[in-house]
């Protein structure tokens, strides 16, 4: 219960803090935005590919649109600690009573509430330009539920490594060197069955990949339930992993101080 | 009834920077606590290891009765802490930021209202209480810091180096407050320091550390009277050598010369006697003398006399390390 409390108390002052810039939630849209326009017309012939099932390409994209934002975006969420480090705040929660948790799952719980707008705001734009989601609102729903969860991973792995590191710059050197070659290596932009196979062998262990066979698998005609259960219970059980790991590296910041 | 006891703590950074080097103390229950000494000392490492924040090498430690390592969730109940750094959101407006701090301790509904109000009120923030934090001055950010660290009524408070950086009128106010909440509060407060008239003004008992061990220890008064008598410094005309020194030294009551290029300092029983005797014998010696002055001792001499150096250069030695 005070778990629950305290972590509702973090994430209420970060999502005060968006609230207060709602230029922030635009800003970070125009990516991808880019993306899902400019892929979906560069890339659009795709769909012509002999074995390519998807549909058009940019009703295969936006699953794949989804969850890259939901990475990219969460990324950056350990730059919020790092602050709060080098300000004062984080020791000022630490010496009190607050469950220790609480201080990342605060945190995430913005991050996912962000991505869950930005992804609606995607799904619609896409819609808008003609593609169809074969699952109506219940396929969107858990395409939208798996970014989140993504989301909910790569922003505690940030936390956790903005609270090892202290360090703004290395923060940056770790999210832009992880999020791009784990968007690549996975069926986010191209079908699985037409990846090289080196590719898709790696994509087997890429929580991205996980990511965007179950959103997309959601949002198609022929929803395989049985394959989205696995990858959600495979990004829950790294979402335990890595909250874990964010929890724990106050313990490692505290013995360095 | 002893509200916080250290003994023997030690602590050792990584890269080999030794912050305390067997540090204990002893604060009574309901009084104010001086840690003083330049920075680098030791001061906020102690505060650190008695909050909880950070954790000693060895040694062992009580805050309220209670061992800061085994009971550290107890001891975040009855502690209020206002770190070196702001600990406020800057992002938040005053009052959020104490209605946060509040929903923490369980203070909740008609109660969290009551809290945030009156610490809005007492700490002069009432009219800013709903502007963002970072719109602030430096002195009512500080304000907030410590309205903060008051939002559970703490039975111990930790200040470290609560009104550096702020200006004389800031400081005089905050002062005020350290008073009255140990006066009418009956709250213990430790607070770390490197202004000597602050601890000299507020702390009824204090420390003085230097190089993670403490060199003297007392009442600031206590302290002040162990040095016999006056410091006499005489400005020369013209720097002199060490006949300066020969001149004078055979006067009776006077002990702990120094002669430092054209200034010659000396402890003397009574300044006000010995300055025209030293005036003249610098004389006969030769020596012109440009200005002479009389100080009665102050917790500077203090310093000098334990740490073996004055205030401004130990201060001055840390930054030369820390750089």
């Amino acid at each position: 219960m005070t778990a629950l409390h305290h972590t509702w108390q973090v994430a209420l002052r970060y999502i005060r803090a968006l609230l207060r810039q709602p230029a922030w939630v635009g800003i970070s849209l125009v990516q991808p935005v880019i993306w899902l326009l400019l892929f979906g017309a560069l890339f659009k012939r795709t769909a012509d590919i002999p074995g390519f099932t998807g549909g058009s390409y940019i009703e295969f994209l936006t699953p794949g649109v989804v969850v890259m934002l939901a990475v990219s975006s969460a990324g950056w969420v350990g730059m919020g600690f790092i602050e709060d480090i080098n300000r004062g705040t984080m020791d000022r929660l630490l010496v009190s009573p607050i469950w220790r948790g609480a201080l990342n799952l605060g945190s995430v719980a913005q991050s996912v509430l962000s991505i869950v707008i930005q992804s609606v705001i995607v799904i619609g734009l896409s819609l808008a330009v003609g593609a169809h989601f074969h699952n109506g609102v219940a396929g969107v729903a858990v395409l939208v539920a798996v970014a989140g969860l993504l989301g909910a991973v790569f922003a505690s792995l940030s936390n956790g490594v903005a609270v090892v590191t202290r360090q703004r710059e290395t923060l940056i050197g770790i999210v832009t060197m992880v999020t791009l070659p784990l968007t690549f290596l996975s069926s986010a932009l191209m079908q699985q069955s037409l990846l090289p196979s080196w590719i898709r062998w790696i994509a087997k262990f890429n929580p991205v990949n996980w990511a965007a066979e179950a959103g997309r698998s959601a949002a198609a005609a022929n929803a395989d339930w049985g394959l989205i259960a696995t990858r959600t219970a495979f990004l829950a059980l790294l979402l335990l992993a890595s909250a874990a790991f964010a929890t724990r590296a106050f313990n490692a910041y505290q013995r360095s101080i | 009834m002893k509200a916080i006891e250290a003994t023997n703590l030690r602590k050792t950074y990584r890269g080999g920077v030794r912050a305390l080097d067997g540090l204990s103390l002893e604060v009574e229950a309901g009084t104010i606590f001086g840690l003083l000494g330049p920075n680098g000392a030791g001061k906020s490492t102690t505060v650190k290891i008695l909050t909880t924040l950070s954790r000693a090498d060895s040694g062992e430690a009580r805050v309220a009765g209670l061992d800061v390592i085994r009971d550290a969730a107890r001891v975040r109940r009855s502690i209020g802490v206002v770190g070196q750094k702001p600990g406020l959101d800057p992002e938040a407006t005053g009052r959020e930021n104490l209605e946060m701090q509040a929903e923490i301790y369980g203070i909740r509904g008609a109660a969290r209202r009551e809290c945030v109000d009156e610490l809005l009120e007492r700490l002069g923030l009432a009219e800013a209480g709903g502007r963002l934090a970072k719109t602030y001055s430096g002195g009512m950010q500080r304000r907030l810091d410590v309205a903060l660290g008051l939002v559970h009524r703490p039975k111990v408070l930790f200040l470290d180096e609560p009104t550096t950086g702020l200006d004389p009128e800031a400081r005089a106010e905050l002062w005020r407050e350290i008073e009255r909440l140990a006066r009418e509060e009956e709250m213990t407060i430790l607070l770390t320091t490197h202004y000597l008239e602050e601890a000299d003004r507020l702390a009824s008992r204090l420390v003085i550390v230097d190089r993670g061990r403490i060199v003297a220890k007392g009442s600031p008064e206590d302290l002040k009277s162990e040095l016999r008598g006056d410091t006499v410094q005489v400005e020369l005309a013209e720097s002199a050598n060490g006949n300066a020194a020969a001149a004078v030294q055979h006067l009776p009551g006077v002990s702990e010369l120094t002669l430092d290029g054209r200034l010659l300092r000396a402890r003397v029983d009574n300044g006000g006697a010995a300055i025209p005797s030293m005036i003249t014998s610098l004389e006969r010696g030769g020596l012109r003398v440009a200005a002479a002055t009389i100080a009665r001792p102050s917790l500077d001499d203090v310093y000098l006399r334990h740490a073996g150096r004055s205030f401004q250069q130990a201060d001055t030695d840390t930054k030369e390390v820390a750089a």
